[in-house]
C-alpha cells in the first residue's frame, strides 16, 4: 500500500511551571493512502497530541516539537513548512473531527455558513456553489432535510447531528486524511453506533485515509485494519487488528483487553485491574514506563529501554518478555 | 434472597421547566432484593439518575411511592429519617465536584461519622478513617491531604470510603465509573464486588456501558424516556431481550473482537430521542419502532411479567 502519512520519532513537548511534560516521546508509524488506523490509549498517553501535530495545532511556546521529529505527508516533511503551506495543508490535505462538536462549532453561525466557509478558503467557488456543496456535505453525512438545515445554528441540532456537522466540515474539499479525535465519547452508545458506521462508510466510499484516535477498543474492532497501542507518550504495541486482538504481546495490551467486560461473556469473567496510575510525564521512569503497572516486570526493565521486537509482518512490540534471554519465561 | 430492601411503586419525579412539564420519570416500579445488585441502565435523559436520586430522598417525589425496608423514604422524620441517612448512601458520577476541596481527606470521611455519632473519641474516629482508606486501597497516610492531590481513580476511592464510612446497607452508585479511564475503571469496579462480598451490600449501579452492568449486576432494569422498558436477570437480558428498545441497545455495543463485530447484525433506531417534556402518549418508544401498530398509539404498555423475573413493557411481546 502506498504511504500517506509517515510519522517518525515524533518527539513533543510542554514546558510548564512544574517542569517540562514530555506529552509524546519517539513516536513512529505510517499511514496507508485510504487506510483506517486507530490509536488507542488512555488519557494523557499523548494520542491528541500526536493528532494536534499532524494537523499543526500544537501551539509554541509552551508546546515544543523537539528536532528529529519528522512527519511525511506524501513525502514531504509537514514540520518544516511555512505558515502559508500550512494553511493550504490544514482543511485541504488533512482535517480534524473534535470530541466535543458543541464546543468545536460556532454557535453564532449557521451550519451552513461554517461548511461554506472552508469550502471558499480552499477552493474558487462562488457563495451560492459554497452553500450548495454544503447542502451536499450535510446528504452525505446523513443529515435529513439539508436544504433546511444549512440555515439553522447548532444549538438546534442534538449531540449526534452536531457530530454529523463536524465531519461534514472535515469532509469539504475532499481531504486525504481525516482525523477522528475521539469523535464518540460524549454521546451515547447508539448514536456513537452510528457515527462508527458512518466514518467507515465514508471511508471506503471515498478512500481516505482515516486515523481514529480513541481509549474504547470495542469501537475499533470493526473500523481499523490497523492499531496503535500508546502508553505514556510511547508506542508499546501496533499491528493489524487481528494481530492486537488475538494474538496481542505486549503486558498493557493483554491486560487492556481483560480489563473490560465482554457483553457476549457467559460466566461472569473476573476483570483484571491494572493496578496503580500511569506515570507522571515530567519525570518519566527509566526503562519501560509499563514497568511500574506490570506484572511481568523484569530487572532489566527498570533500568532500560526495551527495543522493538517485530513478529509477523508488521507488528511489533516493545517489551523485554522478547528477548531471546527472556524466552524461558514465557513463550514467545 | 427475596427480602426486598426497596420497593417503587408507581413513582413518579416531574420537573416544571419554562416549555412545560419535564417527565424525567413517569411511572416507574420496580424493587431490590437484600443483597443484590440492580444494574440501571438507558441512554442519557432517561431519568435513571433522577430514578436514583428521588428512591433516597435526595429528591422529593411528585408521585407514587419508595418503600425503604417497608417505610416510605419521603415521609420519614426524626429518629427515622436520621437511621435511613445513615444505612443508605450514594457514590456520585463526578470525583472531581462531589469532594469539597477545602476539606482534608480525613474530615471528607469522618464527616458522617460525626453526624451520626459513631465514634467517642478523635483517637477511635482517627483510626476508623484509616481503615476505610485502607479497605479501600489507599494509604492511612493520604488521610492529611487535600482532594486536589489525588487523581480520578483515587478521588473516586475517597468518595467509596466516604460511603462506607457510616456502615450503610444500601448504596446507590451513579455512574461510579463513567468519568475514569478503562484500567481504572476495573480497578473500582473490583473494588465495589469485593466490598459487596465482605459487607453484605446492596448495590443499585447506574450506568450507561452496558456490558459493565452486565458484569456486576444481578438484575438489569433498562430505561427509556422516563418509563421502565424491560427488567431480568443480566445474563437472560444478553441471551434473550424482549423490548425492541433493549435489543436496538445491545446491537449497538461494540465487541472487542473483530470477527464478531464484522459477523453483527446491528439494529438501527428510527429517528432521535424524543424530548421528556410532554413526551408522547401511548408508548413511549413507538415513533422509533419498527414493530409499532395502533394500539401503541392509543394505551400505554404495562411492565408485564412475560417469564419468571422476566418484566417487560411492549404490547407486541407475547
Amino acid at each position: 500500500m502506498e504511504k500517506l502519512l509517515q510519522v517518525k520519532d515524533l518527539k513533543v513537548s510542554f514546558h510548564s511551571y512544574a517542569g517540562e511534560v514530555q506529552s509524546v516521546r519517539g513516536v513512529s508509524f505510517d499511514v496507508g493512502v485510504g487506510e483506517a488506523v486507530a490509536i488507542v490509549g488512555e488519557s494523557g498517553c499523548g494520542k491528541s497530541v500526536t493528532a494536534k501535530t499532524i494537523m499543526g495545532l500544537i501551539q509554541t511556546p509552551p508546546g515544543e516539537i523537539k528536532a528529529g521529529s519528522e512527519i511525511l505527508f506524501e513525502g514531504t516533511n509537514i514540520l518544516a513548512m511555512t505558515e502559508k503551506e500550512w494553511a493550504q495543508y490544514r482543511g485541504a490535505s488533512c482535517s480534524i473531527v473534535f470530541q466535543d462538536a458543541l464546543a468545536a462549532l460556532n454557535p453564532t453561525l449557521t451550519v451552513g455558513r461554517q461548511i461554506a466557509e472552508k469550502v471558499m478558503l480552499h477552493t474558487k467557488v462562488s457563495k451560492a456553489d459554497a452553500y450548495k456543496e454544503a447542502e451536499r456535505l450535510l446528504t452525505l453525512v446523513g443529515i435529513p432535510n439539508p436544504a433546511k438545515r444549512v440555515k439553522q445554528y447548532p444549538h438546534e441540532f442534538s449531540g449526534g447531528m452536531r457530530q454529523r456537522v463536524m465531519i461534514a466540515i472535515a469532509l469539504a474539499c475532499q481531504p486525504k486524511l481525516l482525523i477522528a479525535d475521539e469523535p464518540t465519547t460524549a454521546l451515547d452508545v447508539t448514536i456513537q453506533a452510528d457515527i462508527i458506521d458512518l466514518l467507515k462508510d465514508l471511508q471506503q466510499q471515498l478512500n481516505m485515509a482515516v486515523i481514529l484516535i480513541t481509549h474504547d477498543l470495542g469501537i475499533v474492532a470493526d473500523v481499523a485494519k490497523k492499531i496503535v497501542v500508546m502508553y505514556s507518550g510511547k508506542v508499546v504495541e501496533k499491528g493489524s487488528n487481528t494481530d492486537i486482538f488475538y494474538r496481542s504481546k505486549h503486558p498493557y495490551t493483554q491486560a487492556l483487553l481483560r480489563a473490560v467486560p465482554r457483553l457476549d461473556a457467559d460466566e461472569n469473567q473476573e476483570l483484571e485491574s491494572i493496578e496503580g496510575t500511569p506515570p507522571n510525564l515530567i519525570a518519566p521512569p527509566v526503562g519501560c514506563p509499563f514497568s511500574t503497572r506490570c506484572k511481568e516486570c523484569m530487572n532489566i526493565c527498570q533500568t532500560q529501554e526495551p527495543p522493538e521486537y517485530e513478529f509477523e509482518d508488521g507488528h511489533i512490540c516493545r517489551c523485554w518478555l522478547y528477548h531471546e534471554f527472556a524466552q524461558g519465561n514465557k513463550e514467545a | 434472597m427475596s427480602e426486598k430492601i426497596l420497593e417503587v411503586k408507581n413513582l413518579k419525579k416531574y420537573f416544571k421547566s419554562g416549555k412545560g412539564t419535564l417527565k424525567a420519570v413517569d411511572d416507574v416500579s420496580f424493587f431490590i432484593n437484600k443483597g443484590e445488585t440492580l444494574g440501571v441502565v438507558g441512554e442519557s435523559g432517561c431519568g435513571k439518575t433522577t430514578t436514583g436520586r428521588t428512591c433516597i430522598g435526595i429528591l422529593d417525589k411528585t408521585e407514587g411511592q419508595v418503600l425503604y425496608k417497608g417505610k416510605d423514604v419521603h415521609s420519614l422524620k426524626g429518629a427515622d429519617k436520621k437511621a435511613f441517612t445513615k444505612e443508605v448512601q450514594i457514590i456520585f458520577q463526578d470525583p472531581y465536584s462531589s469532594l469539597d476541596p477545602k476539606m482534608r481527606v480525613h474530615d471528607i470521611i469522618a464527616e458522617g461519622l460525626r453526624a451520626h455519632k459513631m465514634c467517642a473519641t478523635k483517637e477511635q474516629e482517627r483510626a476508623k478513617v484509616q481503615e476505610l482508606l485502607t479497605t479501600v486501597g489507599l494509604n492511612a497516610e493520604h488521610a492529611t491531604r487535600y482532594v486536589h492531590e489525588f487523581s480520578g481513580g483515587q478521588r473516586q476511592r475517597i468518595g467509596i470510603a466516604r460511603a462506607l464510612a457510616v456502615e450503610p446497607e444500601f448504596i446507590v452508585c451513579d455512574e461510579p465509573i463513567s468519568a475514569l479511564d478503562v484500567s481504572i475503571q476495573a480497578q473500582i469496579v473490583n473494588l465495589l464486588i469485593r466490598l459487596q462480598k465482605e459487607k453484605g451490600l446492596t448495590y443499585m449501579f447506574i450506568a450507561h456501558d452496558l456490558s459493565m452492568v452486565k458484569h456486576i449486576s444481578d438484575r438489569v432494569a433498562v430505561m427509556y424516556l422516563g418509563t421502565v422498558a424491560e427488567i431480568t436477570d443480566s445474563n437472560s437480558l444478553y441471551r434473550n431481550p424482549l423490548h425492541p428498545y433493549t435489543q436496538a441497545l445491545l446491537s449497538a455495543i461494540p465487541i472487542p473482537d473483530p470477527e464478531v463485530e464484522e459477523k453483527k447484525e446491528r439494529i438501527k433506531l428510527i429517528g432521535e430521542l424524543p424530548s421528556p417534556i410532554d413526551p408522547p402518549a401511548g408508548c413511549r418508544f413507538k415513533g422509533r419502532c419498527k414493530y409499532a401498530t395502533d394500539i401503541c398509539d392509543k394505551e400505554r404498555p404495562e411492565l408485564r411479567e412475560v417469564e419468571t423475573g422476566h418484566y417487560v413493557a411492549c404490547h407486541m411481546v407475547k
